[in-house]
């Protein structure tokens, strides 16, 4: 009992045997895997692995059809509106507003979030300042280049302070500069105590993550740090270790 | 916690302004609709062309049709004598109907006997043809009344006509329409509204927060609420003067009355948006669920107690009926509140009752 409370409050998402069905097909299979508070854990699979379809069931937004899971130290399938106020979230898709400006969209977000008008000025202040946003903060979202408009969706997940940050491939469509600008920016989060999950395709970004688990048509084949694994298969990028992993474990 | 419901307002009315050409649609598309339906549906009938065949060819048959071609009602294409074709005349649409006098009309009305008319009518559109026989009744009887000073006969209706004295069509129609334009006008506000953030991804980004259904909602139609009253005004202000149907009740509570059937239609249209997958269909079912039933069973045009019966309870739960009631009531009758107040109920019921089912029906979590 007592072990099972520390668990809980070491780990900010903690998933055992997970699994999502669409129909016949399983997106999800059973996955089991824990993340500590304040890593980097990064989710690696090619496109379909199931890496989506895994965060927007810790996110609450999508309901497994299969074993538990807790975000936050709440379960994800009876108390997700509570892992909400916990959570911030970057679809893979830019998902805000086109037609409002950086400010507008920052305003919206806030408000949404139960802030206050001068808590949003005052917290939007803060992130600008790290995020870099303040000379486009009264540009429309459209006319802003895919890396200024992940920044822009970023500090809109961070108004309410979550303890957790799921980004759901922030990088894709970004050029390589902003890419790694980007990074940075999430070290700088984890240095303030956030628990960064994050999903990629690119396997240099890998490198970035404290440890990652590699997804194969629903199910994690591999779940370490970035150097064990490059030690393990003898190989010097996390490319290879990719390549390998997936050609060897078969499903 | 504040309210998520302010953010929510002010987003959409960011929205609403800064998409010109939507706006300038939503503005000028009722008053379009108003004028083309306006001057387009009316049952006053006008220049029917009417031939007369004079048999007579007396000062007296030529009187009367002195009298006929006096109206604004018949149109005397052709007076001529002799036997025709009728079907050759109707088919070439050269007449509607034909009155023929005969060869005694003269002596008959000196005589102070009965004089034969004979009118042949076209009946390929009734209605017209049942106007015509009326109408040439009436001047007809006129004309016997300006002869002997009596109609014949032992009695004689002297009907008084109220609220509408010169039976324009205008002021039955006008209404009627108002209420089909608001309604689908309103419905098809909202539609969109939820529907887009699904397709345009922006709905994900608003269910991983802990926003609430009814905040969308309610935060969705309030500042539609706004920009549907200001078409319904426009269309009452522009209806009543275009087409002379002076409001004979109160305008304000015309007005609070809109608020409401506004409501209605536009949580007509949130439900719709709530339900639909794609913009495309949500913009089609909120077509086809306001303008059929609100123009057919309605009492728009057409009278609900003669309808089949269940028809007839259908056009119970056909949100225009009520509305038709109400502004038909308070702009041709003067109806005050009291008068009203029953279908005001029921249509603040129905604005309930789509609201809850919209934010019943919406879900937070993806499929």
């Amino acid at each position: 009992m007592i072990e099972g409370k520390n668990m809980e409050e070491r780990s900010a998402v903690d998933v055992d045997g997970l699994t999502r069905r669409f129909g016949d097909f399983i997106a999800v299979n059973g996955i089991s895997f824990q993340v500590a508070k304040g890593e980097i854990f990064g989710f690696l699979g090619a496109n379909g692995a199931g890496k989506t379809t895994t965060i927007r069931m810790l996110c609450g937004l999508l309901s497994p059809t299969g074993g538990s899971g807790r975000v936050a130290g709440f379960d994800i399938s009876s108390e997700y509106e509570k892992i909400k106020e916990r959570i911030g979230y970057m679809s893979q898709k830019f998902s805000l507003y086109e037609d409002l400006t950086v400010m507008e969209n920052i305003e919206f977000y806030g408000g949404i979030y139960g802030l206050g008008r001068n808590e949003v000025i005052e917290r939007s202040r803060e992130l600008f300042a790290i995020i870099g946003l303040n000379e486009h903060a009264d540009q429309l979202a459209a006319s802003l280049p895919m890396g200024w408009k992940q920044r822009m969706a970023l500090c809109a997940s961070l108004l309410h302070d979550p303890d957790i940050i799921f980004l759901d491939e922030p990088t894709s469509g970004v050029d390589p500069v902003a890419r790694r600008s980007f990074w940075l920016l999430i070290y700088q989060l984890a240095e303030t105590g956030k628990t960064i999950f994050v999903t990629t395709h690119y396997m240099d970004e890998a490198e970035y993550c404290n440890r990652l688990a590699i997804m194969k048509r629903g199910e994690i084949i591999e779940l370490s740090g970035p150097q064990e694994l490059k030690k393990r298969y003898g190989v010097g990028s996390m490319q290879e270790v990719f390549l390998e992993a997936v050609r060897e474990k078969k499903i | 916690m504040k309210s998520s419901i302010p953010a929510i307002v002010g987003k959409e009315i960011v929205h609403i302004l800064r998409d010109k050409q939507s706006l300038f649609m939503v503005l000028t598309m009722p008053v379009l609709m108003l004028l083309l339906y306006g001057y387009a549906i009316t049952l006053d009938m006008q220049r029917i062309n009417i031939m007369v065949v004079d048999n007579s060819g007396t000062p007296q048959s030529r009187e009367l049709i002195r009298h006929v071609s006096s109206t604004d009602f018949f149109r005397i294409s052709k007076v001529d004598s002799g036997i025709h074709d009728i079907n050759t005349l109707f088919q070439s649409r050269m007449a509607q109907c034909v009155l023929f006098i005969p060869g005694d009309y003269a002596e008959s009305i000196i005589s102070g006997r009965q004089a034969d008319l004979q009118l042949v009518i076209d009946a390929s559109d009734p209605n017209a043809a049942s106007f015509i026989q009326n109408y040439m009744g009436k001047v007809t009887a006129e004309e016997m009344i300006r002869r002997n000073g009596t109609e014949a006969g032992l009695f004689s209706i002297e009907p008084r006509i109220f609220y509408n004295p010169d039976m324009r069509s205008a002021p039955f129609f006008i209404p009627g329409l108002i209420a089909l334009i608001l309604i689908l006008i309103s419905a098809l506000l909202t539609s969109i509204a939820i529907v887009r953030e699904k397709e345009s991804g922006t709905m994900e980004q608003l269910l991983v927060s802990p926003v609430k259904p009814s905040q969308i909602i309610i935060g969705k139609v309030l500042p539609y609420t706004l920009l549907g009253f200001v078409d319904g005004l426009i269309i009452l202000v522009l209806g009543s003067l275009l087409f002379d149907v002076p409001i004979q009740g109160s305008f304000l509570l015309v007005a609070c009355m809109m608020l409401i059937y506004v409501v209605t239609g536009l949580s007509l249209g949130i439900l719709v948006s709530t339900i639909s997958q794609s913009q495309s269909v949500a913009m089609l079912a909120a077509i086809t669920l306001t303008i059929l039933p609100s123009m057919l069973m309605s009492g728009f045009i057409f009278p609900i107690s003669s309808m089949p019966r269940a028809f007839q309870y259908f056009s119970r739960i056909v949100p225009a009926t009520y509305f038709i009631e109400i502004i038909r009531g308070i702009v041709l009758k003067g109806n005050g509140i009291a008068q009203i107040y029953r279908q005001a109920a029921v249509l603040l019921g129905i604005d309930i009752f789509l609201i809850t089912v919209s934010i019943r029906a919406f879900r937070i979590r993806l499929e």
